[in-house]
């Protein structure tokens, strides 16, 4: 791929997002602009700001190099994280935004008066907003590579030192211009190159095959596979290899039986036209599209349950878009963001299966390399070319990192947020510059330290636990008045804390086959009500330390907001 | 009684339909504000309202959502369907129930300060 363009993209979006970062700063002068935007923003705003910063990496090349190489299944990621709002409207949206709070810890406090609950629920956001800093990392650091040949690490370490300085010089008030601008940034990215793709994919003659299993080859096309891998083969293939297959060196055409065949690193692969693309069996490999594939062929349904539930009510406890819901000015206007929200998004998720379907017909040999999630950088290259290619192609690199950029930056947000005001020793602006580079120095050395993990294990568990956890500490919490902090801390430490062992336990490769490993792999379905009954028992069994504010709590949770203006004054 | 002018001019500053609101007149707002057990009873109704309507949209959400896998699952060959339903099918009715469920709760909120502040 050219980088002659896409370096130059990639850095003008560095730099406008500094140069908007730096707008907000001159308006961001108190501490309550630094956290929530003194509370001012608002819907229209706002929605695009929350847009922006939950399209993250994942949503932008992870969904389409799924797409590419597990087939519409996948589809069900941008579904979830669709409804998974939804769901925050129905049950959480207003009464989080009237609580008053600043962080899910303080909704922990308001609520359940307990400085343990407290603590315990800033451990959940700091170690779920560090999970999912990761995969934007990584993804920053893919792109990089791709478009340049640059090491791996460095796109994530440009990542992280723009959203430390836009975080640390302005705070919420700047957060939210360039999180919303990086919404309308992110779409143009997307819907741009997407039309020309489509007009180049008729031109072609409209080929369909894109919806048929397996994905099949249309020209001749040489694969160089970067990691060994294991190839799963359903009938007999012929390819021309050169490198070392099932231990022995070919220099010649090939005829492989089915069963499975190991591919050593570095082997170049031909296939012919019309040659099916054979599935890899790479177990969990970095790339955010690989990982967990091999259980869902095992239990598809079990699987595309479990990602239902998980996405559906992990949204709502994910800290980068809580936080967000504190900048409303009110309960009314919080709900109003979120239908708003979702229309933005779901505009936003109309594109990633265009990329998908694309990506099955013009580079399927990506399922192979490793690097699937590159489809979408690769496409306008691939079917367009030529100097039309090289510009689609640099705004989509812009995109990309526009995504990891503004995703990062909101969970570095609340991360630094928690940190400030739980581990730090005092609150202000200066401390929480500090607890901004803390924020990102940890998934930082963890991207550059570990290198190759799965990534797609990462988000995957971040949503797992945030179900586990926070949905039933938030539902119950509003909900329900006789939940006691011991119910509440029980429930979070048994369900998040079953769901994260549950996860680490399958990223170590512990069950690698059967059902045991897809009841781990995807926790939620049964992690989830573990977390509620936990709650709801332990709540009713230790009835009497219901805190002694509940009622008047929950009024406040609850009460139009017209009725309490008129309280005070 | 005294008729001196002076006695006459007094000017009496503050919002009088405040005082009445103390005497009983506007009584549930005054509930609610002291959290009295009737004012308890208030917020509650408040409550449940609000969580009937949530609760309907989320049944809807999931009667939506939930078949489809085993749909899926039950038509193997019906790959099309499912790259249009998942793909491009399904974001348009999550907004419109989002806005359905938002009218529902702003409606409930207006009842409910419409039936305290008596109006």
């Amino acid at each position: 791929m050219n980088s002659n363009y896409a370096v130059p993209a990639v850095a003008l979006v560095v730099v406008a997002t500094v140069l908007v970062g730096a707008f907000g700063l001159r308006i961001s002068r108190t501490t309550s602009d630094f956290y929530v935007a003194s509370r001012t923003v608002g819907p229209r705003l706002n929605a695009a700001a929350i847009s922006g910063e939950y399209l993250s990496a994942a949503s932008f090349l992870g969904i389409a190099g799924l797409v590419l190489v597990q087939g519409p299944d996948m589809l069900w990621y941008p579904v979830g994280y669709t409804a998974g709002y939804l769901v925050l409207l129905l049950f959480v949206a207003a009464p989080l935004r009237r609580s008053g709070a600043y962080t899910l810890p303080d909704f922990a406090e308001a609520r359940l008066a307990s400085q343990a609950v407290r603590r315990l629920a800033g451990a959940f956001v700091v170690g779920v907003g560090w999970l999912y800093l990761l995969p934007q990392l990584q993804g920053a650091g893919l792109t990089l590579t791709v478009l340049t040949g640059a090491p791996e690490w460095l796109g994530g370490v440009i990542v992280a030192v723009v959203v430390v300085a836009t975080v640390a010089a302005g705070g919420m008030r700047s957060i939210t211009f360039v999180q919303a601008f990086q919404y309308w940034l992110k779409l143009t990215a997307l819907l741009v190159p997407a039309l020309f793709l489509l007009l180049a994919w008729q031109s072609d003659g409209a080929p369909r095959h894109a919806f048929e299993e397996p994905a099949t080859l249309r020209e001749q096309r040489v694969v160089r596979v970067d990691d060994s891998l294991d190839l799963k083969l359903e009938g007999p293939l012929t390819v021309t290899v050169t490198g070392t297959v099932d231990g022995r060196p070919h220099d010649r055409r090939l005829r492989l039986p089915a069963g499975t065949h190991h591919i050593e690193q570095g082997t170049r692969l031909t296939f012919a036209k019309g040659a099916t693309v054979p599935a890899a069996d790479r177990g969990t490999n970095g790339g955010i599209s690989t990982s967990l594939a091999a259980s869902r062929e095992e239990r598809p349904l079990y699987a595309t349950y479990g990602l239902i539930l998980a996405t559906f009510l992990g949204t709502m406890g994910l800290p980068h878009v809580v936080v967000r819901f504190y900048t409303s000015p009110h309960g009314v206007a919080a709900r109003r963001t979120t239908v708003a929200v979702l229309g933005l998004i779901g505009v936003f998720y109309f594109l990633p299966p265009v990329y998908g379907a694309l990506g099955r017909l013009y580079t399927p040999e990506l399922t192979l390399t490793g690097n699937p999630d590159a489809a979408v950088l690769l496409l306008p290259d691939r079917m367009i070319g030529g100097l039309g290619g090289d510009l689609l192609g640099a705004l989509v690199a812009g995109g990309a990192f526009a995504a990891f950029l503004s995703t990062a930056s909101g969970l570095t947000m609340a991360v630094a947020g928690v940190l400030t005001q739980d581990v730090l020793p005092s609150r202000g602006v200066r401390h929480f510059r500090l607890g901004t580079v803390l924020a990102m120095a940890v998934p930082l050395a963890a991207s550059v330290l570990v290198g190759g993990l799965p990534v797609a294990d990462a988000v995957g568990l971040a949503f797992a636990v945030s179900a586990s956890s926070f949905c039933p500490l938030l539902v119950l919490g509003i909900w329900w008045r006789r939940l006691t902090p011991p119910g509440a801390a029980a429930g979070m430490l048994v369900g998040g804390g079953s769901a994260f062992v549950a996860v680490a336990a399958t990223m170590a490769g512990f069950p690698r086959t059967g059902s045991l490993h897809a009841l781990l792999a995807w926790p939620a379905l049964w992690s989830v009500p573990l977390a509620f009954l936990t709650m709801v028992l332990v709540s009713l069994a230790t009835a009497g330390q219901v805190p002694a504010g509940t009622a008047a709590i929950l009024a406040r949770f609850h009460l139009p907001e017209q009725l309490r203006a008129e309280v005070k004054a | 009684m005294p008729q001196h002018p002076t006695e006459r001019r007094v000017v009496v500053t503050g919002p009088p339909r405040r005082e009445r609101r103390v005497l009983g007149y506007y009584r549930p707002r005054t509930e609610i504000d002291e959290q009295t057990t009737l004012g308890h009873t208030y917020v509650r109704s408040l409550m449940r309202s609000q969580l009937r309507a949530a609760l309907t949209v989320f049944a809807v959400l999931g009667l939506l959502v939930g078949p489809l896998p085993l749909l899926f699952a039950a038509m193997p060959d019906a790959r099309r369907l499912e790259w249009a339903v998942l793909g491009f099918g399904l974001y348009v009715p999550l907004v419109l129930l989002a806005r359905w469920y938002v009218r529902r709760a702003e409606r409930n909120e207006r009842d409910f300060v419409r039936l305290v502040e008596d109006r």
